[in-house]
């Protein structure tokens, strides 16, 4: 892709996970490759056990034994981090890379003041003493508007409600002030009404800083207000990837359009959405050729006997033989 | 807090009284303390006159109202067997107890929280594979046991370590400590692993499982993710969210130490309360039983208050509750 003239924040290339188990070896995630950009959102979508949240454990390197990378290079910056030794790649981790969990209700210690879980975080990248951190953590609050932020510094998880704890949460991935984001389902677990005011402010915060994100959810709707560019995974491959508009207007892999039809969003004005027949394969029992050819419309012989090449299709990538439709 | 603090000390009371009738009830169902006291060539006018002098002519209620009476009072009325006020016989012994009870907790709580963290972390590794075999016999052999083969090791075969006894002794006027001495301090290294054993291995286990439970949790994951160095992670994150559960089962082991001294001390012929309450048992010098029993159960309804009131410490969340229901 010549028009990619700025130099990415995060590239993967040819990224792969596997996990060896008795069954043998699994690949949650095969042969991925995606770019981000300075300031801006990939949207990474999928059905549950698609490889999303892998993907995002594995730039970040906090894959859970067995699980480890297999292959390929995840670049931030241009400096190579998937082959860091430990110590090296905790320092990346929180000072590079933010990441915000799915579940704002889990994700703080109970037992520690927010202030604590701050300037820990803090003092462990930067620079600063006791005091500065202090009022950084304070302003760190204030900007992801929790009101009263001074005097809330020495409450508890438990004193804040949902919302407001995943507002906590994003402040103390942003606290070091890193250049990439990973926030894996930041949504899910929230009321609708607050899901849009978390969405809004990681945008404004990202957008000030300039920070990319790496957004995983399997929400059209946030997809659509939020991302660049998407990336669509499907049994731990990349079946499309491609500026948002394109993607959720016209997108070009069967799966995508599947995808599309039956969100509510996209589907708007047809009386019933459509469904894709089937479902995902377990990562134990992959198909051969496309992992999607099972459940595909347009499947032929050549689906079902070797794996679809990833081409250049719709202003973006696809993995099919037939993108459109058409024979490649 | 303070009304539950109130409810707490409340429900101990109802517990002692409870353990009271029991200890009470000792004094009517084992036994005639006259036989036993009085020897072969007795009329039946001794035998009236030590039953007017010990009470025990007087009705049930009246004799358990002036046994809880004396009880509170510290006065658990004279040993059959040695002829002095009971109070005096097990306050003289309870220092060698609650020293050996001390250390053996400590080293049981020191060892047991390192090893089950060292173990949680390590999971895999060989040296937490084999604390844990090992760990299998601290939990199943029975204490007699590990004693005599302690005293084989390090009395009889090495030599090391005396196999009995609380050697030399410092008095401090109302407390005689044997932690003062260099062979009260060697005398006191096997009955303290042979006592503390068991309670050792039982933590740490305790605290291997709720560590791993803890380290799967969201907000470990959250706390490596934002770049936290491990010994944050394992002590500052994980390990203080392990501790209610750790701290109601080593409370409870604490007293269980204090009463379990029994058989160690018997092994070791260690001069404490646990001695004098075996032999109490064999002579049925029931004043100086029930006198234990009570004391075991004040300590044990003493701990397990503490131990409520720690969890206030520990766990904002309970402060919260408590302070909003309880007005």
């Amino acid at each position: 892709m010549a028009k990619t003239v700025k130099k990415p924040v995060l590239s993967v290339k040819n990224l792969s996970v596997e996990i060896p188990t008795r069954q043998g070896i699994l690949t949650p995630v095969d042969q991925l490759s995606f770019d981000i950009e300075q300031g801006k959102i990939l949207g990474v979508v999928g059905e549950s056990g698609a490889g999303k949240s892998m993907t995002g454990n594995a730039v970040i390197g906090l894959l859970d034994p067995p699980a480890h990378i297999s292959g390929g290079e995840i670049r931030l910056k241009g400096k190579r981090i998937d082959n860091l030794e430990r110590e090296a790649l905790r320092k990346v981790r929180g000072k590079e890379i933010g990441m915000v969990f799915q579940d704002p209700l889990t994700s703080l210690n109970p037992l520690l003041p927010i202030g604590e879980q701050l300037t820990e975080t803090i003092l462990e990248h930067l620079p600063v003493n006791k005091n500065e951190a202090q009022e950084r953590a304070i302003a760190a609050l204030e900007e992801v508007g929790i009101p009263a932020a001074a005097q809330r510094i020495n409450s508890y998880p438990h004193e804040f409600s949902g919302g407001m704890r995943q507002r906590v949460v994003i402040a103390l991935a942003l606290c070091a002030e890193p250049s990439l984001v990973i926030a894996d389902e930041p949504t899910t677990a929230l009321d609708v009404s607050v899901q849009a005011q978390i969405i809004a402010l990681l945008k404004r915060l990202c957008r000030e800083r300039g920070t990319a994100i790496m957004l995983i959810t399997h929400d059209m709707g946030v997809i659509a207000e939020t991302a660049d560019e998407v990336a669509v995974m499907y049994a731990g491959r990349l079946a499309e990837l491609g500026p948002v508009r394109n993607v959720l207007t016209s997108p070009t892999h069967p799966y995508t359009q599947g995808l599309m039809a039956s969100t509510p969003l996209a589907a708007k004005g047809k009386k019933r959405l459509s469904q894709i027949p089937g479902a995902m394969p377990r990562l134990t029992d992959l198909p051969f050729g496309c992992a999607f050819h099972p459940r595909c419309p347009i499947a032929k012989d050549k689906c079902r006997s070797d794996p679809a090449p990833t081409i250049e299709a719709g202003g973006g990538k696809a993995a099919c033989w037939y993108v459109n439709g058409e024979k490649s | 807090m303070l009304a539950f603090a109130i409810r707490r000390a409340f429900q101990s009371f109802i517990v002692l009284l409870v353990v009271g009738l029991v200890a009470f009830s000792m004094f009517n169902f084992v036994g005639d303390p006259i036989d036993n006291m009085l020897g072969q060539e007795r009329t039946d006018a001794d035998i009236e006159r030590l039953r007017t002098q010990l009470g025990l002519d007087q009705p049930f209620p009246v004799q358990y109202y002036r046994f809880l009476e004396g009880a509170v009072q510290g006065n658990f009325g004279i040993s059959y067997r040695q002829g002095r006020p009971v109070s005096e016989v097990i306050s003289e012994r309870l220092p060698a107890t609650l020293e050996l009870a001390f250390v053996s907790a400590v080293l049981a709580i020191i060892f047991g929280v390192a090893l089950g963290v060292f173990t949680a972390i390590r999971r895999n590794g060989w040296a937490a594979n084999t604390i844990m075999t090992l760990s299998l016999i601290g939990v199943s052999l029975p204490t007699f046991l590990i004693g005599i083969l302690l005293i084989y090791l390090f009395a009889v075969e090495l030599g090391w370590l005396p196999s009995f006894g609380r050697g030399d002794v410092v008095d401090l006027g109302w407390w005689r400590t044997g932690l003062l001495t260099q062979s009260g301090l060697k005398a006191l290294i096997l009955p303290a692993i042979t006592l503390g054993l068991y309670q050792m291995t039982l933590i740490m286990r305790l605290v291997r499982s709720e560590m791993l439970e803890v380290l799967r949790q969201d907000y470990i994951r959250f706390a490596r993710a934002r770049g936290l160095k491990d010994k944050s992670v394992y002590f500052r994150h994980a390990l203080k969210n392990t501790l209610v559960p750790v701290i109601t089962v080593t409370g409870m082991q604490l007293g269980a130490i204090i009463a379990f001294a029994i058989i160690t001390e018997t092994v070791f012929q260690w001069p404490g309360v646990g001695l004098l309450f075996i032999n109490a048992i064999r002579f049925v010098d029931i004043p100086v039983m029930a006198a234990y029993l009570m004391l075991i159960s004040v300590m044990f309804v003493s701990i397990n208050l503490i131990v409520d009131l720690l969890y206030f410490a520990i766990d904002p969340r309970l402060r919260i509750e408590k302070s909003g229901s309880g007005k």
